[in-house]
């Protein structure tokens, strides 16, 4: 394990730079978030992931999100493990109508004031899922949703530029406000 | 003892998927086949329904003969099989939540998938209105002095699939567990009614994310099966080099995170570098990170160039380096074998009960392997080992993968000198009548099985079984008398698909 961890100190981080914010995503948020204030909670935004139906292919891109390589703690951003600590809730998945009840609860358990990150195509109307006995349809149907990253499921940046974007189109509006 | 070709000739013959038959047979039959299953001489590969048949694929482990024997429910109920044989259990409460065919003198009678919440009952069936209020489900009692229940899910606190885990538990130790899950059923069994085979491969491929390759490749070998087509060898390699990429990918993430469960994050990081970059390697060669549609009826969508190939090398190259010193990590750090040792033990005996595939099974003496017992290409020309151990415990899992990754470095590297040229994708014919087919293919997890109807080049039914369905229970069985906080070694150690298995 030491020789691991030496090893570490000599080698150069494996890190990558951080993405710029996608353009297409700022724009999306900035009608969203509207003068939502934010001044108490700082840059550092926790986030909760709700899983609604997804196939778990999102689940295993946010995973890469805290590899060495995307390292999205070094922005302020972590996953926590309830929605009471959360100020985000990243939602992947078409909305099953068995997950329905759980996530609502988990956006009420959640404190004001919050965002909601709708994650991948499903989330965004179901994806090829839509139209199932089984299946709500896109995240927005039942809760309120403030960022939607596109992808099958999206690239790690991809996600990273979202929320990043986030962080940034925040931080304006509070600012502003 | 009679063997499953005399069990094939009391029906009548329906359908033939290769070596294997389907046959029609009668409740005399279809019971005589659930108390072989009980006695242990036939494992269960799969039971499933259609709106007035039921369906189950059998398979003779000593010789590797595999049938399906189909039984018709006019009266829509079929002598439950998961009253002589427990891992029939929740596939029959599936059957009547989706179709509405009872089990005739099961045990459990309470619905698995169906929460009451789809606004109907027996979708696939006779479709009728659900029930005005939703019955509390019960979980089953344990009773005893200082029990208390710990509730936890579907919401956990991970970032992981939504199911629910109820644990009765005396003091730190767990007692029983029972788990609830359908909380990801997404009816991908109607959507996939009437669907074409491009939707119908896409579907398959978002049936459970972190094995896409793997059903994408068993839906697509189904309906070459169904349709008699035999796809170019240089495309049957290429499935093969992707599904071993899964593999690798899959088996890195794991071992690092089975160790992070015990705060052992040092192997975790490294771990998932590794696993990054055989994600990234992916994306490079094949334009998709996991690798998603690329195996398609007939072959696959997507050519490999020398460059590509290349990348794919190097990153082997690097793996081949950097994983040993991982792998003596592991090894030589007391603290991490301290928690993974002897802990969540499954006895050879039940993984054999519950024909329990993948790292599951091997790492419990069971050596099922599809790539090597039914030996599709190409791995029948393929070189290499399935390893097996009998410990069964967390350490065991962790073995089998990193055995397994060592072997998919060997296949990859075999299958990327051995690429034969030529086309990598024919032409699908269209078929008026109706034609059935059947596959079994290797995961990640385990072995995944697809069974399907074509007519009029439209999939007139399809199922697919999940490796997960045979590995949720035995979870419930291991977990007993080992303390909650390993609980999340034990399930990472078995890391069953939630959307496999609610589908």
């Amino acid at each position: 394990m030491r020789k691991l961890l030496f090893e570490s100190v000599f080698r150069p981080p494996l890190t990558e730079r951080a993405p710029s914010p996608d353009d297409a995503a700022v724009a999306e948020l900035a009608t969203a978030l509207g003068q939502a204030a934010r001044k108490r909670l700082g840059r550092s935004l926790s986030i909760r992931e709700v899983d609604a139906g997804s196939c778990n292919g999102c689940e295993l891109e946010i995973h890469a999100l805290n590899n060495a390589y995307y390292d999205i703690e070094r922005f302020g951003l972590r996953f926590v493990a309830s929605p009471r600590h959360a100020d985000v809730l990243m939602v992947t998945g078409p909305v099953t109508k068995n997950m329905r009840d759980a996530l609502e609860r988990t956006y009420h358990a959640t404190p004001n004031p919050k965002w909601v990150v709708a994650v991948g195509d499903c989330a965004r109307n179901g994806g090829c899922f839509a139209g199932s006995y089984a299946v709500v349809g896109g995240v927005s149907e039942v809760v309120p949703v403030d960022l939607h990253i596109p992808g099958c499921p999206p690239a790690p940046i991809a996600m990273l530029q979202g929320l990043l974007a986030l962080l940034e189109s925040a931080d304006a509006s509070a600012v502003k406000s | 003892m009679p063997s499953l070709i005399d069990l094939t000739l009391e029906g009548r013959k329906i359908g033939q998927y290769g070596p294997w038959p389907r046959v029609a047979v009668d409740a005399s039959v279809w019971t005589f086949a659930a108390s072989e299953l009980a006695h242990g001489r036939w494992s269960l590969l799969g039971l499933w329904g259609e709106p007035a048949t039921v369906h189950m694929a059998i398979m003779d482990e000593q010789t590797a003969e595999i049938a399906v024997v189909s039984l018709d429910c006019p009266d829509r109920t079929f002598p439950s099989v998961g009253r002589h044989h427990p891992p029939a259990l929740r596939l029959e409460r599936t059957i009547n939540d989706l179709f509405g065919l009872s089990a005739h003198g099961s045990p459990d009678a309470r619905a698995w998938l169906d929460h009451n919440r789809w606004g109907v009952r027996f979708p696939l069936g006779g479709r009728i209105d659900a029930l005005p209020k939703a019955a509390p489900y019960r979980f089953l009692a344990a009773e005893g002095d200082g029990l208390h229940q710990i509730a936890v899910g579907p919401v956990h606190a991970g970032i992981i699939e939504p199911g629910h885990f109820r644990f009765s538990a005396s003091g730190e130790t767990v007692v029983r567990l029972e788990q609830r899950l359908g909380y990801v059923h997404k009816g991908i069994d109607a959507l996939l009614a009437g669907a074409n085979l491009a939707r119908g491969v896409q579907l398959a491929g978002r049936v459970s994310g972190d094995s896409t390759v793997a059903y994408a490749y068993a839906f697509s070998r189904a309906a070459e099966v169904a349709l008699g087509l035999a796809v170019p060898d240089r495309a049957a390699f290429l499935r093969a080099l992707l599904a071993e990429l899964e593999r690798l990918a899959n088996h890195l993430g794991d071992i690092g995170a089975i160790c992070n469960d015990a705060s052992f994050a040092l192997m975790h990081a490294h771990c998932g570098v590794l696993r990054e970059s055989v994600l990234r390697a992916s994306g490079a060669a094949f334009g998709h990170r996991l690798m998603r549609d690329i195996i398609v009826p007939g072959g696959v969508s997507r050519d490999i160039g020398d460059g590509e190939a290349e990348t794919i090398q190097i990153t082997l190259d690097n793996i081949r380096l950097r994983f040993p010193a991982l792998v003596e990590l592991y090894d030589n750090t007391a603290s991490l074998q301290d928690r993974t040792v002897d802990t969540g033990m499954l006895k050879p005996s039940l993984a054999r009960q519950y024909a329990a595939g993948g790292y599951v099974g091997r790492a419990s003496g069971r050596s099922f392997d599809a790539r090597r017992t039914l030996a599709y290409p190409p791995y029948d020309s393929l070189r290499f080992d399935v390893p097996v151990l009998n410990e069964g415990d967390v350490n065991a899992r962790i073995w089998i993968r990193i055995r397994e990754v060592e072997q998919s470095l060997s296949l990859i590297d075999q299958i990327l000198s051995g690429l034969p040229k030529g086309p990598t994708r024919t032409e699908v014919p269209l078929e008026r009548e109706a034609r059935e087919g059947m596959a079994i293919v290797e995961g990640f997890r385990g072995d995944i099985l697809v069974w399907l109807r074509l007519r009029n080049g439209l999939i007139e039914t399809c199922h697919m079984r999940d490796p997960s369905w045979f590995q949720w229970p035995l979870l419930e069985a291991v977990i007993e008398n080992n303390i909650v906080a390993d609980f999340p070694l034990c399930n990472k150690s078995f890391n069953c698909s939630y959307s496999g298995h609610d589908l």
